[in-house]
Protein backbone atom coordinates (compact mmCIF):
# COMPACT_ATOMS: atom_id res chain seq x y z
CA UNK A 1 0.00 0.00 0.00
CA UNK A 2 1.60 3.27 -1.11
CA UNK A 3 1.14 6.07 1.45
CA UNK A 4 -0.57 9.17 0.08
CA UNK A 5 2.02 11.47 1.70
CA UNK A 6 4.75 9.79 -0.41
CA UNK A 7 2.73 10.38 -3.55
CA UNK A 8 2.28 14.06 -2.76
CA UNK A 9 5.91 14.71 -1.81
CA UNK A 10 7.14 12.86 -4.94
CA UNK A 11 4.72 14.85 -7.07
CA UNK A 12 6.02 18.15 -5.63
CA UNK A 13 9.60 17.16 -6.44
CA UNK A 14 8.51 16.27 -9.99
CA UNK A 15 6.82 19.66 -10.48
CA UNK A 16 10.10 21.35 -9.52
CA UNK A 17 12.25 19.14 -11.77
CA UNK A 18 9.96 19.49 -14.78
CA UNK A 19 9.92 23.29 -14.60
CA UNK A 20 13.67 23.70 -14.07
CA UNK A 21 15.64 20.81 -15.65
CA UNK A 22 15.56 20.30 -19.42
CA UNK A 23 15.48 16.51 -20.04
CA UNK A 24 18.82 15.10 -21.26
CA UNK A 25 17.37 13.56 -24.43
CA UNK A 26 15.98 16.91 -25.61
CA UNK A 27 19.17 18.73 -24.58
CA UNK A 28 21.31 16.30 -26.61
CA UNK A 29 18.97 16.74 -29.59
CA UNK A 30 19.16 20.52 -29.36
CA UNK A 31 22.95 20.51 -29.08
CA UNK A 32 23.12 18.46 -32.30
CA UNK A 33 20.81 20.96 -34.00
CA UNK A 34 22.96 23.85 -32.76
CA UNK A 35 26.06 22.23 -34.30
CA UNK A 36 24.59 22.14 -37.80
CA UNK A 37 22.57 25.38 -37.67
CA UNK A 38 24.20 28.01 -39.88
CA UNK A 39 21.59 30.81 -39.92
CA UNK A 40 23.07 33.86 -38.10
CA UNK A 41 20.01 34.63 -36.00
CA UNK A 42 18.75 31.03 -35.61
CA UNK A 43 22.16 30.04 -34.38
CA UNK A 44 22.22 32.88 -31.84
CA UNK A 45 18.80 31.77 -30.57
CA UNK A 46 19.90 28.15 -30.03
CA UNK A 47 23.04 29.24 -28.17
CA UNK A 48 20.95 31.54 -25.95
CA UNK A 49 18.62 28.63 -25.15
CA UNK A 50 21.55 26.38 -24.20
CA UNK A 51 22.81 29.12 -21.83
CA UNK A 52 19.30 29.49 -20.47
CA UNK A 53 19.04 25.81 -19.48
CA UNK A 54 22.27 26.17 -17.51
CA UNK A 55 21.06 29.37 -15.82
CA UNK A 56 17.80 27.66 -14.82
CA UNK A 57 19.62 24.75 -13.18
CA UNK A 58 22.19 26.99 -11.45
CA UNK A 59 19.58 29.37 -10.03
CA UNK A 60 16.90 26.68 -9.52
CA UNK A 61 14.44 28.87 -11.38
CA UNK A 62 11.95 27.84 -14.08
CA UNK A 63 13.56 27.66 -17.54
CA UNK A 64 10.72 29.61 -19.18
CA UNK A 65 8.53 32.39 -17.77
CA UNK A 66 5.51 30.74 -19.36
CA UNK A 67 5.57 27.60 -17.28
CA UNK A 68 2.78 26.06 -19.35
CA UNK A 69 -0.14 24.03 -18.08
CA UNK A 70 0.94 21.34 -15.62
CA UNK A 71 -0.74 17.96 -16.21
CA UNK A 72 -0.35 14.43 -14.86
CA UNK A 73 0.01 10.96 -16.33
CA UNK A 74 -0.38 8.15 -13.83
CA UNK A 75 0.45 4.58 -14.68
CA UNK A 76 -0.07 1.71 -12.27
CA UNK A 77 1.03 -1.88 -12.22
CA UNK A 78 -1.97 -4.18 -11.96
CA UNK A 79 -1.23 -4.94 -8.30
CA UNK A 80 -0.63 -1.34 -7.15
CA UNK A 81 -2.65 -0.01 -4.22
CA UNK A 82 -2.91 3.57 -3.01
CA UNK A 83 -3.77 4.63 0.49
CA UNK A 84 -7.19 6.26 0.29
CA UNK A 85 -7.84 4.99 -3.24
CA UNK A 86 -7.77 6.77 -6.62
CA UNK A 87 -9.66 9.86 -5.41
CA UNK A 88 -7.03 10.44 -2.69
CA UNK A 89 -4.38 10.12 -5.41
CA UNK A 90 -6.09 12.78 -7.51
CA UNK A 91 -6.35 15.09 -4.52
CA UNK A 92 -2.63 14.64 -3.75
CA UNK A 93 -1.73 15.59 -7.34
CA UNK A 94 -3.96 18.68 -7.22
CA UNK A 95 -2.36 19.71 -3.91
CA UNK A 96 1.14 19.16 -5.31
CA UNK A 97 0.28 21.29 -8.35
CA UNK A 98 -0.98 24.14 -6.18
CA UNK A 99 1.94 23.97 -3.72
CA UNK A 100 4.56 23.91 -6.48
CA UNK A 101 2.95 26.86 -8.26
CA UNK A 102 3.78 28.98 -5.23
CA UNK A 103 6.94 27.10 -4.34
CA UNK A 104 9.01 27.04 -7.56
CA UNK A 105 7.37 29.55 -8.42
CA UNK A 106 5.37 28.83 -11.59
CA UNK A 107 3.16 31.24 -13.47
CA UNK A 108 -0.48 30.75 -12.40
CA UNK A 109 -1.62 30.20 -15.99
CA UNK A 110 -4.89 28.40 -15.45
CA UNK A 111 -8.01 30.55 -15.59
CA UNK A 112 -11.72 30.00 -16.21
CA UNK A 113 -12.25 30.19 -20.00
CA UNK A 114 -15.10 32.70 -19.75
CA UNK A 115 -14.79 34.54 -16.43
CA UNK A 116 -10.96 34.44 -16.36
CA UNK A 117 -11.08 33.56 -12.66
CA UNK A 118 -7.54 32.71 -11.51
CA UNK A 119 -6.97 30.76 -8.29
CA UNK A 120 -3.26 31.61 -8.61
CA UNK A 121 -2.38 27.94 -8.19
CA UNK A 122 -2.91 26.23 -11.60
CA UNK A 123 -5.84 24.26 -10.21
CA UNK A 124 -9.46 24.69 -11.31
CA UNK A 125 -12.32 22.98 -13.09
CA UNK A 126 -10.82 20.02 -15.03
CA UNK A 127 -7.32 21.30 -14.29
CA UNK A 128 -4.75 19.87 -14.00
CA UNK A 129 -5.58 16.98 -16.34
CA UNK A 130 -4.93 13.62 -14.67
CA UNK A 131 -4.83 10.64 -17.04
CA UNK A 132 -4.47 6.98 -16.10
CA UNK A 133 -3.09 3.85 -17.69
CA UNK A 134 -2.22 0.37 -16.43
CA UNK A 135 0.31 -2.39 -16.99
CA UNK A 136 -0.29 -6.11 -16.46
CA UNK A 137 2.40 -6.66 -13.83
CA UNK A 138 3.84 -4.87 -10.81
CA UNK A 139 2.79 -2.99 -7.69
CA UNK A 140 4.54 0.27 -8.65
CA UNK A 141 3.03 3.65 -9.51
CA UNK A 142 4.62 5.83 -12.22
CA UNK A 143 3.96 9.56 -11.93
CA UNK A 144 4.77 11.80 -14.90
CA UNK A 145 4.18 15.52 -15.03
CA UNK A 146 4.30 17.47 -18.26
CA UNK A 147 4.16 21.28 -18.31
CA UNK A 148 3.09 21.81 -21.89
CA UNK A 149 2.98 25.26 -23.46
CA UNK A 150 -0.56 25.99 -24.39
CA UNK A 151 -1.33 28.15 -27.39
CA UNK A 152 0.49 27.43 -30.65
CA UNK A 153 1.73 24.54 -32.78
CA UNK A 154 -1.28 22.27 -32.38
CA UNK A 155 -3.92 21.50 -34.98
CA UNK A 156 -6.38 18.80 -36.03
CA UNK A 157 -7.81 17.84 -39.39
CA UNK A 158 -10.17 15.15 -40.59
CA UNK A 159 -8.39 13.67 -43.57
CA UNK A 160 -9.72 10.77 -45.64
CA UNK A 161 -8.08 7.66 -47.10
CA UNK A 162 -8.05 9.34 -50.52
CA UNK A 163 -5.85 12.14 -49.08
CA UNK A 164 -3.21 9.46 -48.56
CA UNK A 165 0.32 9.96 -47.30
CA UNK A 166 0.64 13.12 -49.38
CA UNK A 167 -2.29 14.59 -47.45
CA UNK A 168 -0.53 13.81 -44.18
CA UNK A 169 2.69 15.40 -45.45
CA UNK A 170 0.83 18.51 -46.55
CA UNK A 171 -0.98 19.03 -43.25
CA UNK A 172 2.30 18.43 -41.42
CA UNK A 173 4.04 21.15 -43.46
CA UNK A 174 1.05 23.50 -43.18
CA UNK A 175 1.06 23.27 -39.40
CA UNK A 176 4.83 23.66 -39.07
CA UNK A 177 4.87 26.70 -41.35
CA UNK A 178 1.75 28.42 -39.97
CA UNK A 179 2.96 28.21 -36.37
CA UNK A 180 6.68 28.32 -37.20
CA UNK A 181 6.55 31.88 -38.52
CA UNK A 182 7.87 34.28 -35.87
CA UNK A 183 8.58 31.16 -33.82
CA UNK A 184 5.10 31.02 -32.31
CA UNK A 185 5.50 27.24 -31.81
CA UNK A 186 8.78 27.86 -29.89
CA UNK A 187 10.60 25.48 -32.25
CA UNK A 188 12.74 23.44 -32.69
CA UNK A 189 10.25 21.07 -31.10
CA UNK A 190 9.45 17.44 -30.56
CA UNK A 191 6.56 16.97 -32.99
CA UNK A 192 3.86 14.51 -32.04
CA UNK A 193 1.42 13.23 -34.64
CA UNK A 194 -1.76 11.34 -33.86
CA UNK A 195 -3.32 9.34 -36.68
CA UNK A 196 -6.73 7.71 -36.53
CA UNK A 197 -8.82 7.01 -33.46
CA UNK A 198 -11.73 9.39 -33.21
CA UNK A 199 -11.21 13.17 -32.94
CA UNK A 200 -10.55 13.15 -29.21
CA UNK A 201 -8.38 10.00 -29.31
CA UNK A 202 -6.43 11.43 -32.21
CA UNK A 203 -5.63 14.60 -30.22
CA UNK A 204 -4.72 12.58 -27.13
CA UNK A 205 -2.43 10.22 -29.09
CA UNK A 206 -0.63 13.10 -30.82
CA UNK A 207 -0.09 14.97 -27.58
CA UNK A 208 1.24 11.86 -25.83
CA UNK A 209 3.46 11.14 -28.85
CA UNK A 210 5.01 14.61 -28.41
CA UNK A 211 5.24 14.65 -24.62
CA UNK A 212 5.70 11.05 -23.49
CA UNK A 213 8.34 9.70 -25.91
CA UNK A 214 12.00 10.70 -25.75
CA UNK A 215 14.21 12.04 -28.53
CA UNK A 216 15.59 9.15 -30.58
CA UNK A 217 12.76 6.73 -29.77
CA UNK A 218 11.14 5.09 -32.84
CA UNK A 219 7.71 3.54 -33.29
CA UNK A 220 7.95 -0.30 -33.27
CA UNK A 221 6.14 -0.50 -36.64
CA UNK A 222 9.09 -0.23 -39.10
CA UNK A 223 7.00 1.62 -41.71
CA UNK A 224 5.81 4.19 -39.16
CA UNK A 225 9.40 4.51 -37.87
CA UNK A 226 10.47 5.29 -41.47
CA UNK A 227 7.75 7.97 -41.69
CA UNK A 228 9.01 9.52 -38.45
CA UNK A 229 12.51 9.76 -39.88
CA UNK A 230 11.27 11.15 -43.18
CA UNK A 231 9.23 13.79 -41.35
CA UNK A 232 12.21 14.97 -39.26
CA UNK A 233 14.12 15.49 -42.50
CA UNK A 234 11.14 17.15 -44.23
CA UNK A 235 10.53 19.58 -41.36
CA UNK A 236 14.18 20.57 -41.24
CA UNK A 237 14.26 21.23 -44.99
CA UNK A 238 11.67 24.06 -44.95
CA UNK A 239 14.43 26.65 -44.70
CA UNK A 240 13.08 27.91 -41.39
CA UNK A 241 14.68 27.68 -37.96
CA UNK A 242 14.19 28.97 -34.43
CA UNK A 243 11.88 32.01 -34.15
CA UNK A 244 10.99 31.66 -37.84
CA UNK A 245 14.40 32.99 -38.89
CA UNK A 246 16.22 31.55 -41.90
CA UNK A 247 17.64 28.24 -40.70
CA UNK A 248 17.31 24.49 -40.65
CA UNK A 249 16.20 23.51 -37.14
CA UNK A 250 12.45 23.04 -36.82
CA UNK A 251 12.13 19.47 -35.61
CA UNK A 252 14.24 17.78 -32.93
CA UNK A 253 12.27 14.58 -33.32
CA UNK A 254 8.95 13.37 -34.73
CA UNK A 255 6.82 10.74 -33.03
CA UNK A 256 3.75 9.15 -34.59
CA UNK A 257 1.11 7.17 -32.70
CA UNK A 258 -1.89 5.47 -34.27
CA UNK A 259 -5.31 4.28 -33.17
CA UNK A 260 -7.86 2.27 -35.13
CA UNK A 261 -10.41 4.63 -36.71
CA UNK A 262 -13.64 4.67 -38.72
CA UNK A 263 -13.12 2.92 -42.05
CA UNK A 264 -13.98 6.09 -44.00
CA UNK A 265 -11.60 8.46 -42.19
CA UNK A 266 -7.94 9.24 -41.44
CA UNK A 267 -7.89 11.73 -38.55
CA UNK A 268 -4.66 13.64 -38.02
CA UNK A 269 -3.43 15.81 -35.15
CA UNK A 270 -0.17 17.72 -34.71
CA UNK A 271 1.45 18.83 -31.45
CA UNK A 272 4.70 20.69 -30.79
CA UNK A 273 6.57 20.11 -27.52
CA UNK A 274 8.64 23.28 -27.39
CA UNK A 275 12.14 24.52 -26.54
CA UNK A 276 11.09 24.04 -22.92
CA UNK A 277 10.05 20.38 -23.24
CA UNK A 278 9.15 20.00 -19.59
CA UNK A 279 8.61 16.44 -18.36
CA UNK A 280 9.69 14.58 -15.25
CA UNK A 281 8.82 11.09 -14.00
CA UNK A 282 9.22 8.90 -10.98
CA UNK A 283 8.46 5.29 -10.14
CA UNK A 284 7.16 4.75 -6.62
CA UNK A 285 7.75 1.14 -5.66
CA UNK A 286 5.53 -0.76 -3.25
CA UNK A 287 8.36 -0.77 -0.67
CA UNK A 288 8.53 3.04 -0.73
CA UNK A 289 11.62 3.46 -2.93
CA UNK A 290 11.37 6.34 -5.42
CA UNK A 291 13.35 6.39 -8.68
CA UNK A 292 13.41 9.60 -10.71
CA UNK A 293 13.87 9.63 -14.48
CA UNK A 294 12.91 11.68 -17.56
CA UNK A 295 11.61 8.90 -19.83
CA UNK A 296 7.91 8.30 -19.08
CA UNK A 297 8.06 4.80 -20.67
CA UNK A 298 4.41 5.33 -21.46
CA UNK A 299 4.03 3.57 -24.80
CA UNK A 300 4.60 -0.10 -24.01
CA UNK A 301 3.67 -3.17 -26.06
CA UNK A 302 0.67 -3.54 -23.74
CA UNK A 303 -0.51 0.01 -24.43
CA UNK A 304 -0.18 -0.53 -28.18
CA UNK A 305 -1.82 -3.96 -28.06
CA UNK A 306 -3.53 -5.02 -31.26
CA UNK A 307 -6.14 -7.53 -30.21
CA UNK A 308 -8.39 -8.77 -27.38
CA UNK A 309 -6.31 -11.04 -25.20
CA UNK A 310 -2.93 -10.27 -23.63
CA UNK A 311 -0.64 -13.19 -22.91
CA UNK A 312 0.28 -13.56 -19.25
CA UNK A 313 -2.68 -11.59 -17.96
CA UNK A 314 -5.11 -13.71 -16.03
CA UNK A 315 -8.56 -12.20 -15.96
CA UNK A 316 -11.32 -13.92 -14.02
CA UNK A 317 -13.73 -15.72 -16.33
CA UNK A 318 -17.35 -14.70 -16.28
CA UNK B 1 28.16 33.28 -40.45
CA UNK B 2 28.30 36.74 -38.86
CA UNK B 3 27.56 37.29 -35.20
CA UNK B 4 24.85 39.80 -34.35
CA UNK B 5 25.81 43.10 -32.58
CA UNK B 6 25.19 43.42 -28.85
CA UNK B 7 24.00 46.75 -27.44
CA UNK B 8 22.99 48.05 -23.98
CA UNK B 9 19.96 50.32 -23.98
CA UNK B 10 18.07 52.40 -21.41
CA UNK B 11 14.35 51.74 -20.83
CA UNK B 12 13.93 55.51 -21.37
CA UNK B 13 15.94 55.70 -24.60
CA UNK B 14 16.63 58.88 -26.59
CA UNK B 15 15.51 59.17 -30.23
CA UNK B 16 19.22 58.95 -31.19
CA UNK B 17 19.65 55.67 -29.26
CA UNK B 18 16.68 54.23 -31.13
CA UNK B 19 17.82 55.51 -34.53
CA UNK B 20 21.12 53.67 -34.10
CA UNK B 21 19.41 50.25 -33.76
CA UNK B 22 19.28 47.89 -36.73
CA UNK B 23 17.01 44.90 -37.32
CA UNK B 24 18.58 41.81 -35.74
CA UNK B 25 20.69 43.70 -33.16
CA UNK B 26 20.83 42.04 -29.73
CA UNK B 27 19.77 44.38 -26.92
CA UNK B 28 20.22 44.31 -23.13
CA UNK B 29 18.11 46.72 -21.05
CA UNK B 30 18.80 48.88 -17.99
CA UNK B 31 16.19 50.80 -15.99
CA UNK B 32 12.53 50.38 -15.09
CA UNK B 33 10.19 48.28 -17.20
CA UNK B 34 6.51 47.51 -16.63
CA UNK B 35 4.37 44.60 -17.75
CA UNK B 36 1.13 45.43 -19.55
CA UNK B 37 -0.97 43.08 -21.67
CA UNK B 38 -4.72 42.67 -22.33
CA UNK B 39 -5.74 43.16 -18.68
CA UNK B 40 -3.87 46.46 -18.27
CA UNK B 41 -4.88 47.68 -21.74
CA UNK B 42 -8.55 47.04 -21.08
CA UNK B 43 -8.43 48.67 -17.66
CA UNK B 44 -6.45 51.71 -18.74
CA UNK B 45 -7.97 52.27 -22.19
CA UNK B 46 -11.51 50.89 -22.06
CA UNK B 47 -12.34 51.45 -18.40
CA UNK B 48 -10.29 54.67 -18.31
CA UNK B 49 -8.68 53.85 -14.96
CA UNK B 50 -5.78 56.11 -13.92
CA UNK B 51 -2.44 54.48 -14.69
CA UNK B 52 -0.62 54.06 -11.34
CA UNK B 53 2.77 55.18 -12.74
CA UNK B 54 4.20 58.35 -14.21
CA UNK B 55 4.63 57.38 -17.89
CA UNK B 56 6.85 57.72 -19.83
CA UNK B 57 9.04 59.53 -17.26
CA UNK B 58 9.49 56.42 -15.09
CA UNK B 59 9.62 53.97 -17.97
CA UNK B 60 9.10 53.92 -21.72
CA UNK B 61 9.34 50.13 -21.88
CA UNK B 62 6.16 48.04 -22.00
CA UNK B 63 6.73 44.28 -21.62
CA UNK B 64 4.05 41.83 -22.83
CA UNK B 65 4.69 39.49 -19.97
CA UNK B 66 3.30 37.60 -17.02
CA UNK B 67 6.19 36.57 -14.79
CA UNK B 68 6.45 33.26 -12.96
CA UNK B 69 6.43 35.02 -9.61
CA UNK B 70 4.69 34.96 -6.30
CA UNK B 71 3.92 37.37 -3.46
CA UNK B 72 5.22 36.25 -0.08
CA UNK B 73 2.97 36.47 2.99
CA UNK B 74 5.05 39.49 4.18
CA UNK B 75 4.24 41.33 0.94
CA UNK B 76 7.66 40.93 -0.70
CA UNK B 77 7.94 39.41 -4.16
CA UNK B 78 9.73 36.34 -5.40
CA UNK B 79 10.59 36.46 -9.09
CA UNK B 80 11.42 33.25 -10.93
CA UNK B 81 11.48 33.07 -14.72
CA UNK B 82 10.35 35.86 -17.04
CA UNK B 83 9.28 35.53 -20.67
CA UNK B 84 6.92 37.27 -23.05
CA UNK B 85 3.55 36.32 -24.46
CA UNK B 86 2.71 36.60 -28.19
CA UNK B 87 2.26 40.27 -29.02
CA UNK B 88 0.26 40.15 -32.27
CA UNK B 89 -2.89 39.67 -30.17
CA UNK B 90 -2.61 43.19 -28.72
CA UNK B 91 -2.79 45.08 -32.03
CA UNK B 92 -6.24 46.53 -31.30
CA UNK B 93 -4.95 48.51 -28.28
CA UNK B 94 -1.39 49.36 -29.26
CA UNK B 95 -1.98 52.67 -31.09
CA UNK B 96 -3.94 54.18 -28.21
CA UNK B 97 -1.47 52.77 -25.68
CA UNK B 98 1.56 54.30 -27.44
CA UNK B 99 -0.30 57.64 -27.50
CA UNK B 100 -1.29 57.52 -23.84
CA UNK B 101 1.85 55.96 -22.30
CA UNK B 102 4.57 57.47 -24.48
CA UNK B 103 6.19 54.02 -24.67
CA UNK B 104 9.19 53.81 -27.01
CA UNK B 105 10.00 50.13 -26.51
CA UNK B 106 7.33 47.49 -26.91
CA UNK B 107 8.85 44.23 -25.75
CA UNK B 108 7.15 40.93 -26.41
CA UNK B 109 7.10 37.66 -28.28
CA UNK B 110 7.34 37.51 -32.06
CA UNK B 111 6.73 41.14 -32.96
CA UNK B 112 3.59 42.58 -34.54
CA UNK B 113 2.29 42.87 -38.11
CA UNK B 114 4.26 45.22 -40.42
CA UNK B 115 1.14 47.36 -40.93
CA UNK B 116 0.93 47.91 -37.17
CA UNK B 117 4.51 49.20 -37.11
CA UNK B 118 3.85 51.57 -40.00
CA UNK B 119 0.51 52.82 -38.70
CA UNK B 120 1.26 53.13 -34.98
CA UNK B 121 4.95 52.63 -34.09
CA UNK B 122 6.50 54.95 -36.69
CA UNK B 123 4.39 58.05 -35.81
CA UNK B 124 5.19 57.53 -32.11
CA UNK B 125 8.91 56.92 -32.62
CA UNK B 126 8.67 53.46 -31.04
CA UNK B 127 10.32 50.15 -31.88
CA UNK B 128 9.66 46.49 -31.08
CA UNK B 129 12.07 44.24 -29.18
CA UNK B 130 11.35 40.53 -29.21
CA UNK B 131 12.38 38.03 -26.57
CA UNK B 132 14.61 35.17 -27.75
CA UNK B 133 13.89 31.46 -28.05
CA UNK B 134 11.35 31.16 -26.90
CA UNK B 135 12.03 31.70 -24.16
CA UNK B 136 15.11 32.48 -22.14
CA UNK B 137 13.10 32.80 -18.94
CA UNK B 138 15.94 32.06 -16.55
CA UNK B 139 18.34 34.51 -18.24
CA UNK B 140 15.73 37.28 -18.23
CA UNK B 141 14.88 36.49 -14.62
CA UNK B 142 18.54 37.07 -13.72
CA UNK B 143 18.29 40.53 -15.29
CA UNK B 144 15.53 41.59 -12.88
CA UNK B 145 17.33 43.31 -10.00
CA UNK B 146 14.19 44.08 -8.07
CA UNK B 147 10.39 44.06 -8.23
CA UNK B 148 9.55 47.72 -7.48
CA UNK B 149 5.76 47.33 -7.34
CA UNK B 150 2.81 45.24 -8.49
CA UNK B 151 -0.11 47.48 -9.48
CA UNK B 152 -3.70 46.32 -9.98
CA UNK B 153 -2.96 42.95 -8.40
CA UNK B 154 -6.41 42.78 -6.79
CA UNK B 155 -8.24 43.97 -9.88
CA UNK B 156 -6.42 41.87 -12.49
CA UNK B 157 -4.81 38.89 -10.69
CA UNK B 158 -1.12 37.99 -10.57
CA UNK B 159 -0.77 37.07 -14.26
CA UNK B 160 -2.37 40.24 -15.65
CA UNK B 161 -1.18 42.73 -12.99
CA UNK B 162 1.20 45.57 -13.83
CA UNK B 163 4.61 44.44 -12.55
CA UNK B 164 7.27 47.14 -12.29
CA UNK B 165 10.71 45.59 -12.74
CA UNK B 166 14.14 47.14 -12.20
CA UNK B 167 16.37 45.75 -14.96
CA UNK B 168 20.11 45.37 -14.90
CA UNK B 169 21.55 44.28 -18.24
CA UNK B 170 18.37 42.31 -18.81
CA UNK B 171 18.38 40.31 -22.03
CA UNK B 172 18.82 39.09 -24.64
CA UNK B 173 16.21 40.83 -26.80
CA UNK B 174 16.30 41.20 -30.61
CA UNK B 175 15.40 44.39 -32.51
CA UNK B 176 12.32 43.31 -34.53
CA UNK B 177 11.29 46.72 -35.93
CA UNK B 178 13.13 50.00 -36.53
CA UNK B 179 12.10 53.66 -36.58
CA UNK B 180 11.21 53.40 -40.30
CA UNK B 181 8.82 50.54 -39.58
CA UNK B 182 10.93 47.81 -41.18
CA UNK B 183 10.02 44.36 -39.86
CA UNK B 184 12.61 41.67 -39.10
CA UNK B 185 10.13 38.78 -39.34
CA UNK B 186 8.76 40.07 -42.68
CA UNK B 187 12.33 40.17 -44.01
CA UNK B 188 13.00 36.57 -42.85
CA UNK B 189 9.65 35.30 -44.19
CA UNK B 190 10.48 36.76 -47.62
CA UNK B 191 13.79 34.89 -47.68
CA UNK B 192 12.13 31.56 -46.84
CA UNK B 193 9.04 31.85 -49.07
CA UNK B 194 10.69 31.02 -52.46
CA UNK B 195 11.31 27.46 -51.24
CA UNK B 196 7.65 26.62 -50.56
CA UNK B 197 6.70 25.56 -54.10
CA UNK B 198 9.36 22.83 -54.22
CA UNK B 199 8.53 21.73 -50.68
CA UNK B 200 4.85 21.15 -51.53
CA UNK B 201 5.47 19.54 -54.92
CA UNK B 202 3.36 16.41 -55.35
CA UNK B 203 0.92 17.25 -52.54
CA UNK B 204 -2.65 18.32 -53.25
CA UNK B 205 -5.20 20.17 -51.13
CA UNK B 206 -7.21 18.02 -48.72
CA UNK B 207 -10.33 16.49 -50.29
CA UNK B 208 -12.49 18.34 -47.78
CA UNK B 209 -11.76 22.07 -47.51
CA UNK B 210 -12.22 24.35 -44.50
CA UNK B 211 -13.80 27.80 -44.52
CA UNK B 212 -11.51 30.77 -44.33
CA UNK B 213 -8.40 28.92 -45.49
CA UNK B 214 -5.51 30.27 -47.48
CA UNK B 215 -3.23 28.22 -49.71
CA UNK B 216 -0.71 31.06 -49.96
CA UNK B 217 2.15 30.01 -47.65
CA UNK B 218 3.68 33.48 -47.76
CA UNK B 219 0.55 34.67 -45.97
CA UNK B 220 0.95 34.98 -42.21
CA UNK B 221 -2.12 33.52 -40.58
CA UNK B 222 -2.01 36.09 -37.78
CA UNK B 223 -3.69 39.50 -37.46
Amino acid sequence: MTPISLIQSTAETLMDKAAIEIPDDYLTGLKKAAEVEDGDLSSFVLQAMLENYEAAKEDRRAMCGDTGCPRWYVKMGNEAQVEGGPCALETALRRATANATNGVPLRPNRVHPLWRTDHDNNVGINAPEIEFAFEPEGAWIDLTTVHKGGLFGTDYRMLFPSDGLEGIRRFYLDTLIAFGKRGLACQPAIIGIGLGGSKDTCMVLGKRAACLRTVGDRNPDPKIAAMEEEFIELGNSIGMGAMGFVGKSMVIDCHIEVGYCHTGGMQMSMHAFCLSSRRACARIHADGRVEYRTDPQWFTPYLRRETVEWEGLSVAAE
Amino acid sequence: MTKPRKIRLSTTPSPEDLAALKLGDIVYLDGLMYTAREGVYMRALEERANIPMELPRDSAANFHCSPAATINPDGTFRMGAVTATSSFRFAKWIGEWLEKSGAKLIIGKGGMAPEVYRKHFVPHGAIFLTTVGYGTGALLGRGVENVEAVHWREELGLAQAMWVLKCNEMGPFIVASDLEGNCLFERENAKIAPGYAALYEGTKPAVMKRYGETDDRSDEVIG
